[in-house]
């Protein structure tokens, strides 16, 4: 009896010892089912994003004198704006606008903020007190301030108000990587190749930055939805996306001005936006748990 | 304990040096002359010799910087093109009613955030935690800007209870000034209450698994006097420090928030010289809202530090 229960036993030993970190911390992200549902809306909002020219009524921007301020119904879902333009449509454009300023921005960041942290982490000494300085002081500045700053000086544009949020959020990649790769430079696998006669560089790029990539994964999706409501945020202000192209934060911006004859026109831009926000903060908390079990 | 916070003080002064660098290379980020901006549709070369002079802008880039720095060093931050006012003074009358407006968030966050953290960690995994849990995620994903509108519509426009915009000085009327504050303040202190909720309930966990409070239940104590008295007085540690970092992200959140509800204070200030090319006004807010911060950080550093019996034991 013992013989044949041991043998599959022992196959499912094997099996969970082989399978890989990646597949176990998928297993435990897909054990949560607010994670689950929070990716599925995720993709939800990149496909409308990605096919939003499809998918869309009408043409977002295209205008009607007889359609004005119109309540939804059924030939317009979320009803029409003060210029007649559908604002079903426009919200799905809207999308477009968040999802490529969320990751576009967010790419930016990382794009500045990783390769930054790694060098002052590895290389430690006067390099990361320096850098660390640098991040201090980027830190002090508060982010949308900073962000408001920036996007004023460069001129409003959704291009120049994603280049100001990846800018204003580079600071806390450089943060999590230079802590990533303190953490990860200790391990003896480092070490063993710095042992071997591997030059500074190519210990940190093949050796290090992949075991840093766990937490710089948490902190992007985070920071997606940080940049999201930053858009929407500058787009309100009138310093990111310019009109008549459809943006969530200047739809609110506009339906300020109707709030008693039109509610519909903030009720809508604001939903999406929270659901995109609320999704993706999902996600990022279900990766983190499923990326470092310890951590709460 | 005294020579920490004597490190912790000098690494200030290079932070704020930095961020002084930052907010000067600002004005270099700006597409065109400064000078043309000012003399608008003025384009006589001797006027717009005049100006450069003036702002120094005909300097090397490092003599700007030091006549700037010393300038600001001595409470002058420049003059506002447009409204033609010192900004130091523009910034005085205006951070007052910021700073009402963010106290009263501040309150409003910790009335709900810290109850809420409790309620989550001492109910963990039950029907409690859950909702806790679901509206400090709501909280945090919900663009304040937003939340505004949506109260502007209910409570203003529906209910008529409350003013839907402007601002009374609490000087003047301080009943009409807590009636036009009160929304605001909810809103600006919505985030942040998610905020303090997550980190009182984290705190809060790891206090009830200590040694001292099974020691305080052993000794059959009651359980609110074991979770209020001997959980949460060390819970609440951390949570001092991050709710004094969060009095700095108020500032930020202001800025919508006012714009949103027409309160003309700090965030509108900078808003406003946005629109109007007014760039000396600009560089004065972020200037003092950054010097703000990292007085808060350092703050939070030495509450840390005060609070903390090991620490001041060191």
């Amino acid at each position: 009896m013992s013989a044949t229960t041991a043998a599959p036993s022992a196959r499912a030993a094997v099996a969970v010892v082989s399978q890989s970190p990646a597949r176990l911390a998928w297993r435990r992200f897909c054990r949560r089912p607010a994670a689950v549902a929070g990716l599925v809306v995720v993709m939800l909002f990149i496909v409308v994003a990605a096919f939003a020219p499809l998918i869309a009524p009408v043409d977002p921007v295209k205008t009607s004198w007889s359609l004005i301020r119109k309540a939804p119904s059924w030939a317009n879902w979320m009803g029409t704006d003060e210029n007649g333009r559908d604002v079903l449509s426009r919200v799905i454009f809207g999308a477009r606008a968040s999802m490529l300023a969320g990751v576009i921005s967010v790419t930016i960041a990382a794009g500045i903020g990783v390769p930054v942290g790694l060098l002052a982490g590895f290389a430690g000494g006067k390099v990361d007190a320096v850098i660390s300085r640098i991040v201090d002081a980027m830190l002090a500045c508060p982010f949308l301030i900073l962000a408001i700053a920036l996007a004023a000086f460069l001129g409003p544009s959704l291009q120049n108000a994603m280049i100001a949020i990846g800018v204003t959020a580079a600071p806390v990649f450089m943060r999590i990587s230079r802590g990533a790769t303190m953490d990860a430079a200790t391990n003896e696998y480092v070490e063993a190749a710095r042992a071997l006669g591997n030059p500074p560089w190519r210990v940190a790029v093949r050796h290090i930055l992949p075991n840093i990539v766990p937490p710089v994964m948490v902190q992007a999706t985070l920071a997606i939805a940080t940049a999201i409501i930053a858009e929407a945020s500058l787009s309100f202000l009138g310093l990111g996306q310019q009109p008549p192209a459809p943006s969530w934060g200047s739809m609110l911006n506009s339906a300020q001005r109707f709030l008693t004859q039109a509610p519909w026109l903030a009720v809508f831009p604001g939903a999406a936006i929270f659901l995109a926000v609320l999704s993706f903060n999902l996600v990022g908390d279900g990766l983190r748990d499923a990326l470092d079990p310890r951590a709460k | 304990m005294k020579s920490h916070l004597g490190t912790r003080i000098l690494q200030v002064v290079p932070t704020l040096l930095l961020v002084s660098i930052i907010v000067f290379g600002l004005q270099q980020l700006m597409p065109g002359d400064p000078a043309l901006v000012l003399a608008g549709e003025e384009r006589d070369p001797a006027v717009l010799a005049q100006i450069r002079a003036e702002l120094w802008l005909d300097r090397p880039l490092p003599v700007q910087y030091f006549h700037w720095i010393g300038n600001v060093l001595h409470g002058d931050l420049g003059f506002s093109w447009r409204i033609r006012q010192p900004v130091a003074q523009l910034v005085l009358e205006k951070l007052p009613v910021t700073l009402q407006l963010g106290l009263m968030a501040f309150v409003i966050a910790l009335s709900i955030g810290i109850p809420m953290g409790i309620l989550s960690a001492v109910k963990k995994n039950t029907f409690w935690d859950y909702v806790a849990n679901g509206v400090g995620l709501a909280g945090l994903s919900t663009p304040n800007f937003w939340l505004g509108i949506m109260l502007i519509l209910l409570v203003s426009v529906k209910l008529g209870w409350l003013p839907p915009s402007g601002y009374v000085s609490l000087f003047e009327d301080w009943r009409q000034s807590l009636a036009t504050t009160i929304m605001p303040a909810f809103v600006l202190g919505n985030a942040i209450a998610a905020v303090l909720m997550r980190h009182t309930r984290s705190a809060m966990l790891t206090a009830l698994e200590q040694d001292y409070v099974r020691t305080a239940r052993a000794k059959g104590l009651r359980e609110y006097i074991v979770v209020l008295r001997h959980a949460l007085r060390n819970a609440l540690v951390p949570v001092v420090t991050l709710g004094a970092l969060e009095l700095g992200t108020l500032l930020s959140g202001a800025v919508l928030t006012e714009q949103v509800f027409s309160i003309p204070g700090f965030g509108k200030l900078i808003v406003d010289a946005v629109f109007n090319r007014d760039y000396p006004v600009v560089q004065g807010v972020v200037l003092v809202t950054a010097t703000v911060y990292v007085a808060l950080n350092l703050l939070a550093d030495v509450l840390y530090v005060l609070i903390n019996p090991k620490l001041r034991s060191a």
